[in-house]
């Protein structure tokens, strides 16, 4: 426990940073991928075409590279120096982006066409179609992905140690100059991380039972 | 075309489509030429940026770069396959004594970050004298990490299948290792081929994390070539070149696994395999309807 209780301020500075990226990177990876998605299942060709292009295209980019640019070639496109943190969190946002929006894409086509024809048919707007039926149903199945793809941009923060921003992937080298033991910080760094995944996990789960029905 | 959210558009709606999608193309183009304007700006587009790229060496170097994340990949790639059918089957088995550790094993492994494996590989074991060159934790991180990912994906293709496999297999005489290897992985495997094959490009993608442990694959290559200041420091025109050498792989890989998978659809269609569609939650109604015919005899 030494390790962790000698150098509490480190600690909270990196688990602060952590939060910092994941909230950030997840709200805009929410509203980003939440345009995306909208896009991909839009009855405009043009908007679906610019959401695949996109999609597919940083999906298979690794998330290193994604920073790279952002973190190195970003300054130099601008020519001013750029927050680190505020680089790594758009980052992470337009990587984590694509996830969401396949996500939401995935849930929408859940639901059968049959019940949004239904719908149609006894009159109901889109509004309606959308309140009533469409989404009550897409949100169910949404759930485990969303959380899945949150699950992934926590554990994907770990990548900006790489790019000087401090989270618990930089703990590491922060603590080794004070003369810890790497092993036994890393130890802790991934028990950190299973107790936030698992938080993670309960989230989604608490969420599940919320909006199951009996079908 | 019609779909959940949208009918077939009204003369209103096509008006309104236009004009979304002029829209789209007004912000991509801005998007873009902002990129392209702010490239010229600070002088991306000069020779002398471009100009180390006339050297053999220089792409010599990018060669070796590729190939080091290659070799990296197919490591991990062939020992994460094996590690996922070790810890699947484990997973499955009949004894709670080797099924419980193995649940632990793949939960722990999914939740902690690849980095975080690799940096404990690379900077923690020299504390207990066990030292290894970056390659060896890069590799040995993504076959834990995706091993464990594979052992749940395989785990899931065989729990998917209908009880009545195993049970027949039982009944003509095989024993347990039997029933496993003759009929349950091969089913699981074509089923989940298309997911084994996505989470490859996760492996793949992630060899780019031996960036931040020094190992020397594509993407330090980029780092070392963009900062050479005698050539200008070339840092985007590096990115760019090698950055498309990346995505290049990566949708390669990609591609087969969207092949793969429509090739499993069509050929679950007409085999033997085909799951039944009114059993089958995703399934719409409507291609129940289309597999009964045109709809016409149906009860009105």
């Amino acid at each position: 426990m030494g390790v962790i209780t000698d150098h509490l301020d480190l600690w909270g500075d990196a688990l602060w940073g952590t939060i910092v990226l994941f909230l950030g990177g997840g709200i805009i990876a929410l509203v980003l991928g939440l345009i995306v998605g909208a896009a991909r299942v839009s009855p405009v060709p043009i908007a679906r075409a610019v959401g695949g292009v996109y999609v597919n295209w940083i999906r298979n980019t690794p998330l290193t590279l994604v920073m790279f640019f952002f973190a190195f070639c970003l300054p130099i496109l601008l020519g001013e120096r750029v927050n680190s943190l505020l680089l790594a969190v758009i980052a992470l946002g337009i990587y984590t982006a694509t996830y969401v929006a396949e996500a939401l894409r995935a849930g929408i086509n859940t639901v059968p066409v049959g019940q949004a024809e239904a719908a149609r048919a006894i009159g109901l707007n889109f509004g309606q179609v959308m309140r009533y039926v469409v989404l009550p149903q897409a949100t169910r199945s949404v759930v485990p992905p969303m959380m899945s793809v949150l699950i992934a941009l926590m554990k994907n923060t770990t990548v900006a140690a790489g790019f000087s921003v401090v989270n618990l992937g930089t703990i590491r080298a922060a603590l080794s100059e004070r003369g810890e033991n790497a092993l036994v910080v890393l130890l802790w760094v991934m028990v950190i991380f299973v107790v936030l995944v698992l938080l993670l996990s309960w989230v989604q789960r608490v969420l599940e039972n919320k909006w199951r029905i009996a079908r | 075309m019609s779909s959940v959210l949208f009918d077939v558009p009204g003369p209103r709606a096509v008006v309104r489509n236009r004009l979304i999608g002029a829209l789209t193309v007004l912000v991509v183009l801005a998007v873009l030429g902002w990129v392209v304007w702010r490239l010229y700006a600070t002088g991306q587009f000069t020779a002398e940026k471009w100009n180390i790229f006339t050297f053999s060496a220089v792409w010599v170097r990018f060669g070796e770069g590729l190939l080091s994340t290659l070799s990296a990949f197919a490591a991990a790639g062939v020992g994460s396959i094996v590690l996922g059918f070790v810890l699947g089957i484990g997973r499955l088995s009949e004894h709670a004594w080797v099924r419980e550790p193995v649940r632990w094993i793949i939960e722990i492994m999914r939740a902690v970050p690849v980095l975080v494996l690799m940096m404990l590989l690379y900077y923690g074991l020299p504390v207990l004298g066990i030292k290894m060159p970056p390659y060896f934790a890069v590799v040995i991180a993504l076959i834990v990490y995706n091993g464990s990912v594979l052992a749940e994906v395989l785990r899931a293709g065989i729990e998917s299948l209908p009880r009545g496999q195993k049970e027949a297999g039982y009944a003509i005489g095989l024993r347990k290792t039997g029933v496993m290897y003759f009929i349950l992985i091969p089913q699981a495997v074509r089923a989940m081929m298309p997911v084994i094959i996505a989470q490859l490009v996760v492996a793949l993608k992630d060899t780019a994390l031996g960036f931040i442990i020094t190992y020397q694959e594509l993407l330090y290559v980029i780092n070392q070539i963009g900062n050479q200041a005698p050539y200008g420091s070339p840092l985007i025109p590096a990115a760019i070149v090698g950055g498309s050498m990346y995505v290049a792989v990566c949708l390669l890989l990609s591609y087969i696994a969207y092949r793969l998978q429509r090739r499993a659809k069509r050929s679950a269609k007409a085999g033997p395999a085909e799951p039944d569609p009114r059993q089958h939650a995703g399934e719409t109604n409507t291609s129940l309807i289309v597999l009964q015919g045109d709809g016409s005899d149906l009860p009105r």
